[in-house]
C-alpha cells in the first residue's frame, strides 16, 4: 500500500471580487455574496510515486488547487498535508515541492546552469555537489552542453526541459506541473508527453499535472481527477473514466459521447433494461447504474457498428435505427453523424478497414442500423444543470 | 517597381531629417562655437581672438585649477543626490509597481505632480521652508529643541543636496518604475518555489556595509556629523557609521528577500542604469539649488559657468568649464556602462 504523499481535506478557496481575484474572475462568475469560488471543498489523496492529473476546462479550479499545494495561494478553509505534515500556511520556500510553471518562468538573466542550480544554491548545497547534480539533471533532460546559454537562446521545447530540470534537481517529494506543454506545438507536445512519463518513472517522484487536454492527461496519468466548477466530478484511472464516466460532464469532456435520455426499467440478468425516448429498449450493465431511474444512456462513437441490414446484428446487442446525415473521411476512420427517428444525433467512428475504393461505405441520406454491445453501454444521471458537454478544444 | 522600393528606402531618412537638422542647428553648431570660444582669448568688451589665431589651452588647465572646489562640489553634491534619489526612489517605484494596484496611475501622477509648478518657484519654496525663520527650524529648534539655537540648514551643503534630491527624484522614479513593473511576477514565484526566502544573514551583512558606507559618504560630503549635528570629526563619523550599519543591517535582514536580490533587482538593473544617469547628469550641472539654497562655499561648477557667461561675459573660461564638465560626464557614463555591462545600456536581451 503506497503512502499518501499529498492530502487535501475540505479545501475551499474563494476570491473576493476585487482586484486580487482577477485571474480567476475571468472565467468564474461570482455567487450571490459576491465571492468567486475557485475550489469548492475538495478532498484529495495523491499516492507516493503517482502520476496524478487534474483535468478540466478553464476556470474549473485546477490551477488554483495546484497553486495551493505549491504555497502560492492559501485556502480560505481546509487543510493541505504533504507527507503527513500540515503545510497549509507554509510559504512556498518552506515546502519540499517544486513547480514547472506554465510559461516555464526561467530567469532570463541567468545561464541555464545557474537557472538549474538556483534551488540548490538557495539551500546552501556545496558548489561541487551543485555542479554534479546540475550536469546529471541536464543529462536526464537531454540538454548536456547547454550550461552557458541564456534562456533567450534556446527553443521552447528546450526551455521546457530546463524548467523540468530546474525543479527536479531539488529532489522534491512532489513535482507540480501547470500545463507545462501548453506552449509547444503538437508534435513536440506528443514527444514531451512520452518524455515526461519516462522521466517520472526514472526519478520516481510524485507528479501532479494540471491540464485541460484530455488526451495529454490520459497518455501519462495513473489517475485523473476531472474537475468542473471547483469540484472534481470523477476520480479514477484513465480507462475507468473513459469506459464508465460517472457524469455527463466527464462523458463529454473525455472524448466524444453519445448520450440518449432514457428511463430505467426491469433488470435482465447482469443488465438493466432502459427505455429510450422513442420507446426503443437498450441494455445497460447493472454495474453502470446507481439507482436513479431518469438517466442518460451513453455509448462511445467507436463502439457502434453500422449495418445496412438489421439481420446481421447479434441478438444480444443494443440496436437503433437512423439516417446518415454526414460522413467525414478522417484517414484512419470515417466519422458519421446519424440522426435517430427521435431526433437525437449520434456520432459514429468506423475504422477504414478493407475498403477497396474511395468514398464512404454509407452515404448521407442512407438508412442504417446501429448496434453496440451492452457491455459498452454506460449510464449517467441526468444533470440538473445544463453543463456544456463539449470538450474544451484548444 | 524598383523606383518605389528606392523611394521607400528613403523614407526613414526623410523622417529623421527634421530631427537631424534640429540637432545640427541647435546642438552641433553651438557646440562648435563653444569649442572655438573655449580656445579663445579676450572678453566681450575687447573682442575675441579665436583659433586659428590663438589656441589658448590655458582656459582648460587654468579652469580646472581655479575652480577645482566647484568641480568637487558638483561631483559630491550631484553624486550624493543621485544616491539619495536612488534610496528613496527604488522603494517608492517598487511599491507603486508591486503594491499600487488600481492606484498605480494616481501614485505615478503624484510623483510627477511637482513638475506642474515652476522649477524656480519650488526651489524658492524650499528656501522659505528651510530658512532660519522657516517652519522646519521652528519645529526642531524652538518646539522640539533637538538642535542648538544657532543651527541652520539654509546655506549648507545639506540644503543643496536636499534640494537636488527633491528636484530630480521623479527622474529617478519613472525609469525605475518602468523597469520594475516589467519584471514578470511568475519569476518571483519561481524563485520562491526554489527556496528563495528571507535574506536574513546575507541581507544583514550587505545592508550593514551599505548603510555604513552611505553614512560615511554623507557625513564627509555634507561636512558635518549626523550623530551630533556638529562639524565632521573622526569620532562623530564613526558613530554615524555604526548607526548606518545597524539601520542598513536591519533593513537588509528583514525587508529584503532573496527573490528580490536574485531576481527582481537584477532584472531592474537597466532601469537603475537609466535612472541614475538621468538623475546624475542634470544634478551635477545644476546651479539653481546651489544658488538659492547654498552659500558662496557650496557653489557648484554650474554656478561658475553661469556667472562667467552672464555676469562677467568671460566666454572662453565659461566655455572651457562647460566642456570639462561635459567630458567628465561622458567619461563617467562610459565607465559606468562598462561596469554594469553594455547589455544594460541597450536595454538588455531579456
Amino acid at each position: 500500500m503506497p503512502e499518501v504523499e499529498v492530502r487535501l481535506t475540505q479545501v475551499y478557496k474563494a476570491f473576493g471580487s476585487d482586484a486580487t481575484g482577477r485571474r480567476v474572475a475571468k472565467y468564474i462568475q461570482p455567487d450571490d455574496s459576491g465571492l468567486i469560488v475557485a475550489v469548492d471543498h475538495i478532498d484529495l489523496e495523491v499516492q507516493d510515486g503517482e502520476f496524478f492529473s487534474l483535468l478540466g476546462p478553464s476556470g474549473c479550479g485546477k490551477t488554483t488547487t495546484l497553486r495551493m499545494i505549491g504555497g502560492f495561494e492559501q485556502p480560505t478553509s481546509g487543510k493541505i498535508e504533504l507527507a503527513g505534515q500540515d503545510v497549509t500556511w507554509l510559504p512556498p520556500y518552506q515546502r519540499n515541492v517544486n513547480t514547472v510553471f506554465q510559461n516555464y518562468a526561467l530567469f532570463p538573466h541567468l545561464s541555464i546552469f545557474d537557472n538549474v542550480a538556483f534551488g540548490l544554491r538557495r539551500r546552501h548545497i556545496e558548489e561541487s555537489e551543485v555542479r554534479q547534480r546540475v550536469s546529471e539533471m541536464l543529462e536526464l533532460v537531454e540538454l548536456p552542453g547547454y550550461e552557458r546559454r541564456k534562456p533567450g537562446q534556446i527553443s521552447g521545447g528546450q526551455a521546457q526541459r530546463v524548467a523540468l530540470a530546474r525543479a527536479l534537481v531539488n529532489k522534491p517529494s512532489v513535482l507540480l506541473l501547470d500545463e507545462p506543454l501548453g506552449a509547444l506545438d503538437l508534435k513536440l507536445r506528443k514527444q514531451m508527453q512520452v518524455e515526461l512519463k519516462r522521466i517520472q518513472e526514472e526519478v520516481g517522484i510524485t507528479f501532479i499535472y494540471v491540464t485541460h487536454d484530455q488526451e495529454e492527461a490520459m497518455t501519462m496519468s495513473d489517475r485523473i481527477a476531472v474537475m468542473n466548477r471547483g469540484k472534481y466530478e470523477q476520480l479514477g484511472d484513465p480507462e475507468t473514466l473513459y469506459e464508465r464516466p460517472a457524469t455527463e460532464f466527464v462523458a463529454g469532456f473525455l472524448g466524444v459521447s453519445n448520450l440518449l435520455p432514457a428511463t430505467l426499467g426491469q433488470a435482465d440478468g447482469d443488465n438493466v433494461m432502459a427505455t429510450l425516448a422513442d420507446g426503443v429498449m437498450v441494455r445497460v450493465p447493472a454495474a453502470a447504474v446507481n439507482g436513479e431511474t431518469s438517466i442518460k444512456v451513453g455509448v462511445r462513437p467507436e463502439k457502434i457498428r453500422l449495418h445496412a441490414d438489421a439481420a446481421t446484428i447479434p441478438e444480444t446487442a443494443n440496436r437503433l435505427k437512423g439516417r446518415v446525415m454526414d460522413a467525414s473521411y478522417l484517414g484512419a476512420s470515417t466519422s458519421y453523424i446519424i440522426k435517430s427517428p427521435s431526433g437525437a444525433r449520434l456520432t459514429v467512428f468506423e475504422q477504414n478497414i478493407g475498403r477497396a475504393s474511395h468514398g464512404s461505405l454509407h452515404q448521407p441520406g442512407q438508412e442504417v442500423h446501429l448496434s453496440w454491445s451492452a457491455e459498452h453501454t454506460f449510464a449517467v444521471p441526468t444533470s440538473s444543470t445544463t453543463t456544456s458537454s463539449s470538450p474544451d478544444v484548444d | 517597381m524598383r523606383k518605389t522600393l528606392r523611394s521607400r528606402r528613403a523614407i526613414p531618412y526623410l523622417l529623421m531629417a527634421p530631427g537631424l537638422l534640429w540637432l545640427l542647428l541647435f546642438f552641433v553648431v553651438p557646440n562648435l562655437q563653444m569649442l572655438l570660444f573655449s580656445l579663445s582669448e579676450g572678453t566681450l568688451r575687447t573682442g575675441f581672438t579665436t583659433p586659428p589665431q590663438v589656441w589658448d589651452w590655458q582656459n582648460f588647465t587654468g579652469g580646472i585649477d581655479q575652480f577645482s572646489n566647484n568641480f568637487r562640489n558638483s561631483i559630491v553634491y550631484g553624486g550624493l543626490a543621485t544616491i539619495l534619489c536612488f534610496l528613496i526612489g527604488y522603494p517608492l517605484a517598487y511599491s507603486i509597481a508591486f503594491k499600487g494596484g488600481r492606484w498605480k496611475s494616481l501614485l505615478l501622477f503624484m510623483v510627477i505632480a511637482p513638475f506642474f509648478t515652476s522649477f524656480l518657484i519650488r526651489t524658492i519654496s524650499w528656501k522659505i521652508i528651510l530658512g532660519n525663520d522657516g517652519p522646519l527650524l521652528a519645529l526642531v529648534r524652538d518646539v522640539l529643541h533637538v538642535v542648538p539655537a544657532n543651527f541652520s540648514i539654509l546655506g549648507t551643503p545639506l540644503a543643496v543636496v536636499g534640494g537636488l534630491t527633491y528636484q530630480f527624484l521623479p527622474f529617478m522614479v519613472l525609469p525605475l518604475y518602468i523597469s520594475i513593473d516589467k519584471v514578470d511576477r511568475r519569476l518571483i514565484e519561481a524563485a520562491q518555489d526554489l527556496y528563495a526566502g528571507p535574506w536574513r544573514r546575507g541581507g544583514a551583512i550587505v545592508g550593514g556595509i551599505a548603510g555604513a558606507l552611505l553614512l560615511i559618504a554623507l557625513q564627509l560630503g555634507l561636512g558635518y556629523t549626523s550623530a551630533t549635528g556638529e562639524d565632521a570629526t573622526i569620532t562623530g563619523i564613526l558613530v554615524g557609521m555604526v548607526i548606518g550599519a545597524v539601520v542598513g543591517g536591519v533593513i537588509g535582514g528583514y525587508l529584503v528577500s532573496q527573490s528580490f536580490i536574485r531576481v527582481t533587482f537584477p532584472l531592474s538593473l537597466p532601469g537603475v542604469f537609466a535612472a541614475s544617469i538621468l538623475t546624475f547628469i542634470p544634478a551635477i550641472g545644476d546651479y539653481v539649488n546651489a544658488q538659492l539654497l547654498g552659500s558662496p562655499t557650496t557653489q557648484m561648477v554650474g554656478n561658475v559657468i553661469q556667472g562667467r557667461f552672464l555676469a562677467q561675459n568671460d566666454y572662453p573660461i565659461a566655455a572651457a568649464l562647460a566642456f570639462i564638465l561635459m567630458a567628465g560626464i561622458l567619461l563617467s557614463i562610459a565607465l559606468y556602462a562598462r561596469l554594469l555591462g553594455t547589455d544594460e545600456l541597450t536595454g538588455g536581451t531579456a
